[in-house]
Parts: structure tokens; sequence; C-alpha cells
């Protein structure tokens, strides 16, 4: 069952194509990686699943979800660093969908907030200042938020970018126990090697898709090889 | 101390700069907040020269000065925004050249008009004789606006200034939240700044808010201190200047100066005892 399509997509910056002809479907349980190379166009195409730029030409579809039903866990920026906001008021943000005009939080969005706490191991974290926690610890605030915001795919922006190997073998981990759980995700790396690790999915970009498919597929191309200099056999 | 109060609210000038005061700073510190961790610390001050430029011009040309400077300020905060989201110019030089820009226009205007007088130094630095009975009912109401609209769009200002993309992903039409607090922000300098002076002014907007971010790690915490901090340094900056005959603006910045350091302080022994809120 396909929860999002995307058919000839195409993107641009000021009148400069920067993703050209992308099409992949992505079902429910899906674990697909976005790989390629700095500019690649890998970024700006996830910006257009999320419907932050708009595609110049093709068509992102959605099946069951709309656009804004994404858990979304973009790259931190220096804002968030010593930012003064419990771990509570960050994951109960990602209950913000525009689902209705509500001012206020009501009692379910704090159950649902509270349930993704306890999900991703952080309870004891709570009442704590995000500005105090680890980068690991920052990273799983982040990831319950965007379980907040949706519980049927999620979007990852490079999420082991500045991770040390041991939080990053965690995160990793972490992220796989939730697609096994049947959460898709789509996460946008550079990191081929966990990309064929994890994903069952790969679509390697470079400005145009060079390859989209199985990750078995993937790992007999050369572009995989050279990618990974051969040592990946899964 | 009793009789120093008492003394202070049998003037009726002073219970109206109070009153303006106190609604100001309660506006300011709440935008104070938003601004300061978006890295828009300086918007208060740019805004504020342009401010001065546009009391300088109305000046000269006879004309009221709120007529002025209010929609000055108004488009010239939306310009900021403009500029610093969508060019090469990025916010902090962006207010610079504003900023400056204004100043020199202000005292070009002010030279060729009517030279360095009186109300040129109180725009400068403010004035608490500045209130009219007009200011005070302007000022309650754009408090209670800006006081209502921070409470209904509280949770989406949090969302917006903690991860604009992600907010913008969930939905929220961040740009239009962006160009409130900008809207927000210029009215509240232009009322201000005529008690506060141009050059002090932005002081109401930075220093509650970071003041409070010492100590607190919550940002509900943070917000409630900044209000609290910014009235109570308000009143108490006006009584000093009141008791020691000193300009009313300077004695409130020296006030949320006092505070900042022993907030500073106060933070720092939070630390090391190891109560990590």
């Amino acid at each position: 069952m396909n929860i999002l399509s995307c058919t000839g997509v195409s993107m641009a910056y000021d009148s400069h194509v920067v993703v050209s002809d992308v099409s992949f479907a992505l079902e429910a349980g899906d674990y697909m990686v976005i790989v390629g190379e700095n500019g690649s166009g890998k970024s700006t195409l996830m910006k257009g699943l999320l419907g932050l730029i708009k595609p110049i030409s093709g068509k992102i579809e959605f099946y069951g979800l709309n656009q804004y039903e994404i858990g979304y866990l973009p790259q931190q920026t220096v804002v968030q660093k010593d930012f003064p906001a419990s771990v509570f008021e960050v994951v109960l943000s990602g209950c913000l969908t525009t689902k209705g005009s509500k001012i206020f939080y009501r009692r379910q969005d704090k159950e649902l907030a509270q349930h993704n706490i306890a999900r991703l191991g952080i309870d004891a974290l709570k009442r704590k200042s995000y500005r105090n926690l680890s980068g690991g610890q920052q990273q799983r605030v982040l990831l319950a938020r965007a379980l907040c915001a949706s519980e049927r795919l999620i979007v990852l922006d490079e999420p082991v970018n500045g991770l040390d190997p041991i939080m990053t073998g965690d995160l990793y981990s972490l992220i796989a126990e939730l697609n096994h759980a049947g959460l898709a995700v789509i996460m946008v790396s550079h990191d081929v090697k966990s990309a064929v690790q994890f994903g069952n999915k790969i679509l390697h970009m470079e400005k145009k898709p060079l390859f989209y498919g199985a990750k078995e597929d993937y790992l007999h191309t050369d572009i995989c090889k050279r990618m990974t200099g051969g040592e990946i056999y899964a | 101390m009793l009789d120093l109060i008492k003394e202070l609210f049998s003037y009726s000038f002073i219970v109206r700069a109070l009153m303006v005061g106190v609604m100001v700073a309660l506006v300011s510190s709440l935008l104070g907040v938003s601004l300061v961790l978006k890295r828009y610390s300086m918007i208060g001050d740019g805004l504020s020269h342009v401010g001065f430029a546009s009391l300088a011009i109305a000046m000269a040309l006879g004309l009221a000065p709120l007529q002025v400077s209010i929609p000055t300020v108004v488009l010239a905060a939306f310009l900021l925004l403009h500029i610093s989201e969508n060019s090469k110019i990025k916010g902090d030089a962006a207010i610079a050249l504003i900023s400056s820009s204004a100043l020199a226009i202000g005292v070009i205007m002010v030279a060729v008009t009517t030279g360095m007088n009186t109300d040129v130094c109180n725009y400068m630095f403010g004035s608490i004789l500045a209130m009219k009975i007009s200011d005070v009912f302007l000022s309650i109401s754009l408090s209670i606006v800006v006081l209502i609209l921070y409470i209904v769009f509280y949770n989406k200002i949090f969302a917006i200034t903690f991860d604009e993309s992600f907010a913008r992903a969930t939905g929220i039409k961040a740009g239009r939240y962006n160009m409130l607090i900008a809207l927000l922000t210029a009215l509240t300098i232009v009322i201000g700044m005529r008690m506060m002076g141009a050059l002090l002014i932005s002081s109401l907007i930075i220093f509650p808010a970071l003041t409070s971010m010492r100590v607190f790690g919550s940002f509900k915490a943070v917000v409630v201190c900044s209000a609290i901090l910014s009235v109570s340094c308000f009143f108490i900056g006006i009584a000093t200047s009141f008791a020691f005959s000193i300009p009313a603006g300077a004695s409130v910045v020296a006030v949320n100066i006092i505070t900042f350091i022993t907030f500073t302080v106060i933070g720092e022994l939070k630390k090391r005892v190891g109560v990590l809120a």
C-alpha cells in the first residue's frame, strides 16, 4: 500500500534546476534512504516532500495522510544550542499540526507527547532543559517530537551528524526499531554504508536519480561499489 | 520607602509614565524572548534609530510625532525582516546598515532645521515628561492587543522560535508570525522610545529575556520571569530616577544591569550545585 508517490518531480532555486525528474513510491513500512554527495539535490527533494518548497513540475501525492502529517527531524540549528526549553515543551510542540485551529494543547496531545517520551526512553529527561542534554539525547527528543507529528511517516535529515560512534549506533538501531513497528522512514544521508545496512530502498541522487530501487539491487551497482569501496556484502 | 512611593504617585506625570512604562515593559519583555532567541536582539536598536530619524523629520515638518514614526518604523521592521530572510545581507548586518543610516538621516535633519535642542536630547535619552494622556490610552490598548495575541499564539510562537523549519513542515505559516512579531516590536518601540530614549529602548527588549535565561531552563519559565522582571525593574528604575534625579531611561537600564549580574551569579551557583533544571 503506497503512502507517498513522486512522479517526475523537478525542483529549482531561482530558475536553477537542482532536482530533475525524480519518481519513486513509498509503501507503509518502507525505509528509504536518499543518498548522494553534497549539492546532489537530496535536501531539496526532501524539502519538496515536506512542502517547504514547491516543485516546478511533477506530482507529489500522499495517500491516507496529509503533507503536514510527516514527522520531520531537521538538522539542528545554532539557535537550539542554548535554547531554554524543557524536553516536554519541545516534544509537545510536535502536536501542532494544522488540524483544527485550536489555541491550546488538548489532553490527548499531552498524552501523546508523554507516550512518545516513554517510547524513546527519555522519561528521566522530561523536566530537563534541552540545552543541557548531550547531542544524542537531543536527537531523541527531536525524534519524539517528530513521532508526535506523525504515526506513519518520518523524514530524517542527516540524523547522525555530529554524533559520536556510540550515539550514532544507538540512534540507528532506535530508528530501525521504529521502522519494524510499522513506521515508514525516509532518511537523507551521505553515509552509504549505513544506508545499505538499514534501508530497504535506496534513491541515489545526483541532481537526477542515478539509482532507485531495492537495496539488494543497489549493492550490485558500480555506483554503490564506488561509494562503499566495494566492501559491503549484505 | 513608603513615603517615596506615596510621593511618586502624587505627580500625575509620573503616574502616566508608570502606566505607559509598565505596559511597554511587559510587552517588550514578551517579544524580547523570541527576538533574543532568534538572534534578532539588535532589531530593537535598529528600529529605535529609525524612530529617531522619523521623529526628527516629523519635528522639521511640524507633524505629530506618532503619526509619522508609527508607519515609518513599521515599514522599517518589514524591510529588515525581508532583507535578512531573502538576501545575502544577513540579520545583524542588515540591522546595522539600517540603524546607522537612519541615525545619520536623523542627525542631518536635526542639524539643518532646529539644531541640537532639548527636544532632540529627549528623543535620544528619553524623558519622563513626554507622556501625554493620549499616549497612555494608546500604549494600554497596544499592550492589551499584544498580550492577547501572545497568549493565543503562544504555542506557535514557541514552535517557530525553537525550530522554524519543523514548524513550517507541520503547516504553520511561519512567515506570517515573523511579520506579526516584527509589527508588534515596531509599535512597542515607537511608544516606548520617547520615555526610554532611542538609544536605550532596546534594553527593555533584551535584558529581561537574557536575565531570565541565566537561571531558567524552560520556555514558559523564561517568559513568565521576563515579564515579572521587566515590570519590576522598570518600576524600581523610575523610583530611583525620581529619588536621585537621574534620567528615567538610564536608571531603568541600570537596574536591569544589576538584575542581570545577580541572575548570572545565581545561574552559575545553580550549575555548581548541580541542580540543572
